[in-house]
């Protein structure tokens, strides 16, 4: 490293293009929901949501394809790489705390407000608003059964979660599987386990819509159905997201390794990318442990 | 896509490109540097006038200019713009312009995506200030957004509000990320954790919090979303949820933004004083772990802002006691910047006359918070103009005459000129009485009861708010001296040598002023002439 000269990337187009992208699809979507709320209109807000998400979709291809030529071309050092490295990681440490806010919620109301508002406890003078209203987790009876009527049922944990537990697991293996092929450098292998960590991710995701519209269509359970619905959605919903953009981002490394990318020792678009899924991984056994199972 | 054309840069010198495209494409440190710091400076003066009208309506009591609807929107817009419009991104700015210098690199690690830190933020405010021309106005509901006043009983706007607040996270982020991977990653060799300058020990750990809590900001925004149009509960006890979580939530951010908006302030000043002492920092290694404990005891107070919403005992003395453990590591600091003027051969130039102002006033904003962190004593504070007075000692002589502060100290640098000093300091003084005759009568409107947040009061309060006022038309006016300095300083003036100030120590003062486009092509040598077992 005490020799070699700095890499420096010139001028680029793609940042400001991303900023406009980022702010047609935030303004879009505030448009939309706002419309969708009124009951009225919402073109104007989803025809810039579609159009500001299309734009980053191709500045995202861009870019990373730039980024993907300039270390084919050799211009990264150790030192880039490492900082790669470093962003990637601290990427997923924020990831990581965005999670933590809403497993944050969900103890704060499991261990303390729904039991307050149910009269135990320091805080159990709540109870006053509803009197009569019995604290129980996962919350079936809400205090005001017309402005948020409860689940009628709930999902088993033994059955599709447990299924989905285990897919996520063993994907999470596989990929793993792949990378010591990729050092190794057998590339039909890599593409195998690859593909097969790809459709893993991809039946969890089926099973995970198969459980929402029983969630919505048999059990009752929906985003209104108070507290526990609440959070039940907004913890899998956003897991379920990241699963979307982690497949996705395997299957983009799949096609860039059946193109012949990806050296053995010089792989960090991989890697970073496995590094993601993991983090998926992790986050869903909180989910099952916390939202499902207990 | 025109690849080719940037292939090759390890090795030549391109200065700036021409015309609008050198800002709009740039990846090179001192043009986002720049950015920042002029955007940082229009908002300041967006949310100025704000602040200005604020004070304009309270000059005398009962209704003057404005209606109390509008009156609350000029509250939450000044306080929001202020912080994530003015300070935070001055803080992002400076660390462009020094970090890359100070640890001897080119650049910041990851330049393009640096860029796009920085043009997200423009439009961020569009979005955030168009809330002023929507039907129902702007956001209304303070710059804290508690619930339900944010959720059910909000404007419109307050869904724009939102997505304007995930992408200023989303710039806060990658503007961490970037600093953290610079300074671990792109330190000239010879240079360890333990040489760094304090400005970049401070950003170091201050890019660790905004990784830590931007992200919980986003969380909190998204549930109000979710309970504003999608029918959820978060904030809502009806369906089991609580008004107080997002209190919780909020404050689990807030607490650690308010150290975001202080810490690169300790770095700045612990620069300044010895270089103008003509001494080294007293205790370099407790002011880095000072700094360090601060930043973790951060992360167990955020209820000191929530001690009459009903907690439990428990938490009220939980939190009454670490918040004040947190004056331990500042007494430090405070301690160790004292000790470093002892005895060294002073001199006043505009950056120490801000650097002092910021040590004495700062400590006055830091014991008010003291008294705050008594629950009991804070059952008669809470929502007073106490608190008011409180955040903005820390605030404007804190943050805000830091940022003077490190402007003045490295103008020079930034531009090769030498800024007119006698400007500066009458600049300075106007700043410095200004602001003590704004915000001091406010610590006595507050404990005789003024409640914060209201566009009338009673008559009782009429003298100190009238001073209020006249400080603040004072000190913002005065702020126009600042820009025809910087103004003047960029376009001529004395040339300033490479070390401009005489006892400047550091990597960034071997360069020449202005340093060339990008800092350090190669790795320069790095010795710590203080360390030991060199
Ligand atoms: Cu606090």
């Amino acid at each position: 490293m005490s020799s070699q000269a700095y890499y420096v990337p010139a001028q680029s187009r793609w940042p400001i293009l991303a900023s406009v992208s980022l702010f047609l699809m935030a303004y879009g979507a505030a448009t939309l929901i706002n419309a969708l709320s009124a009951e009225s209109g919402g073109m104007l807000g989803l025809v810039l949501l579609l159009l500001g998400a299309l734009c980053m979709g191709l500045i995202m291809v861009g870019w990373f394809g730039h980024v993907i030529d300039e270390s084919g071309q050799g211009l990264y050092s150790d030192q880039m790489d490492r900082s790669f490295r470093w962003g990637m990681s601290w990427f997923i440490f924020s990831e990581i705390m965005f999670f933590a806010a809403f497993f944050g919620t969900l103890f704060y109301v499991r261990v303390l407000a729904v039991p307050w508002l149910g009269g135990e406890g320091e805080k159990g003078v709540s109870n006053m608003l509803w009197q009569g209203f019995e604290a129980t987790w996962p919350l079936m009876t809400t205090p005001d059964m017309n402005a948020f009527p409860g689940p009628e049922g709930l999902i088993d944990p033994l059955h599709l979660p447990l299924i989905n537990t285990l897919l996520l697991l063993s994907s999470s293996v596989t990929v793993t599987v792949a990378h010591y092929r990729l050092k190794q450098d057998r590339r039909s292998q890599v593409i195998l386990w690859l593909l097969l960590t790809v459709v893993l991710g991809c039946a969890f995701l089926l099973f995970q819509v198969l459980e929402y519209v029983e969630a919505y269509h048999e059990l009752g359970l929906t985003l209104q159905a108070g507290i526990y619905g609440a959070t039940f959605f907004i913890l899998t919903g956003f897991h379920g997201m990241h699963v979307t953009l982690g497949t996705l981002m395997l299957f983009i490394i799949l096609l860039r390794v059946i193109r012949g990318h990806f050296a053995p020792d010089h792989h960090f678009g991989f890697e970073a990318v496995s590094w993601y899924w993991h983090f998926v991984d992790v986050v869903w056994v909180g989910l099952f442990l916390f939202v499902y199972l207990l | 896509m025109g690849s080719l054309e940037q292939t090759v840069h390890s090795t030549d010198h391109h200065g700036p490109a021409k015309g609008i495209t050198r800002w709009l494409y740039t990846t090179n440190h001192k043009d986002i540097g720049t950015l920042y710091l002029l955007f940082s400076l229009t908002m300041f003066f967006v949310g100025g006038c704000m602040a200005l009208t604020i004070r304009a309506e309270l000059f005398q009591p009962g209704l003057q200019l404005i209606m109390p609807e509008f009156f609350n929107q000029m509250t939450t817009m000044h306080g929001l713009i202020m912080v994530f419009g003015a300070v935070m991104p001055a803080f992002v700015g400076l660390a462009n312009w020094m970090i890359p210098m100070m640890v001897g690199s080119p650049d910041m690690a990851l330049p393009r995506m640096n860029n796009w830190s920085f043009w997200i933020l423009p439009f961020a405010f569009v979005m955030m200030l168009s809330t002023l021309l929507m039907e129902g106005g702007a956001p209304n509901f303070g710059w804290t957004f508690y619930a339900p006043l944010s959720t059910t009983y909000a404007p419109p706007s307050v869904t724009y509000f939102i997505f304007a607040v995930h992408m200023m996270g989303i710039s806060s982020i990658m503007g961490a990320i970037n600093v953290i991977a610079t300074i671990l990653n792109m330190r000239a060799p010879g240079m360890k954790l333990m040489d760094m300058p304090l400005f970049v020990w401070t950003w170091l750990i201050t890019a660790f919090l905004l990784i830590a809590v931007m992200p919980v900001l986003a969380g909190v925004v998204t549930m109000m979303l979710m309970d504003i149009h999608f029918g959820t509960s978060f904030f809502d006890a009806a369906g089991g949820g609580d008004p107080v979580l997002f209190q919780h939530v909020f404050w689990f951010f807030g607490h650690p933004e308010v150290y975001i908006m202080i810490l690169p302030a300790f770095g700045i000043v612990s620069e300044i004083i010895p270089t103008f002492a003509r001494k080294r920092l007293f205790g370099y290694t407790s002011m880095v772990y000072a700094t360090g404990s601060i930043a973790i005891l951060s992360f167990i107070v955020w209820a000191h802002h929530m001690f009459t919403v009903g907690l439990p005992l428990a938490g009220e003395l939980f939190f009454m006691y670490t918040t004040m453990l947190i004056a331990v590591p500042t007494g430090v600091k405070v301690f160790n910047w004292v000790a470093t003027m002892f005895r060294g051969s002073m001199t006043f130039e505009t950056p120490m006359l801000f650097s002092l102002a910021f040590v004495v006033l700062f400590t006055i904003g830091g014991f008010s918070g003291l008294m705050l962190a008594i629950a009991p004593a804070d059952f008669q504070y809470h929502d007073t103009y106490f608190v008011v007075a409180h955040f903005h000692y820390v605030l404007v002589p804190g943050s805000i005459f830091s940022i003077m502060a490190a402007a003045y100290y490295w103008l020079p640098k930034w531009t090769g000129h030498m800024y007119n000093e006698a400007m500066g300091k009458l600049h300075f003084w106007l700043s410095f009485i200004g602001v003590n005759i704004t915000f001091f009568p406010m610590h006595f409107l507050g404990l005789a009861g003024m409640p914060r947040r209201i566009p009338d009061y009673a008559l009782q309060f009429a003298d100190f708010n009238m001073v209020a006022t006249f400080g603040a038309f004072l000190f913002g006016f005065s702020q126009l001296i600042f820009v025809y300095n910087v103004i003047s300083c960029a376009r001529s003036g004395k040339k300033a040598t490479a070390r401009v100030w005489e006892g400047s120590h550091g990597l960034e003062w071997t360069l020449p002023s202005p340093p060339p486009y990008h800092s350090f092509t190669e790795p320069p040598v790095f010795t710590n002439p203080h360390r030991e077992n060199s």
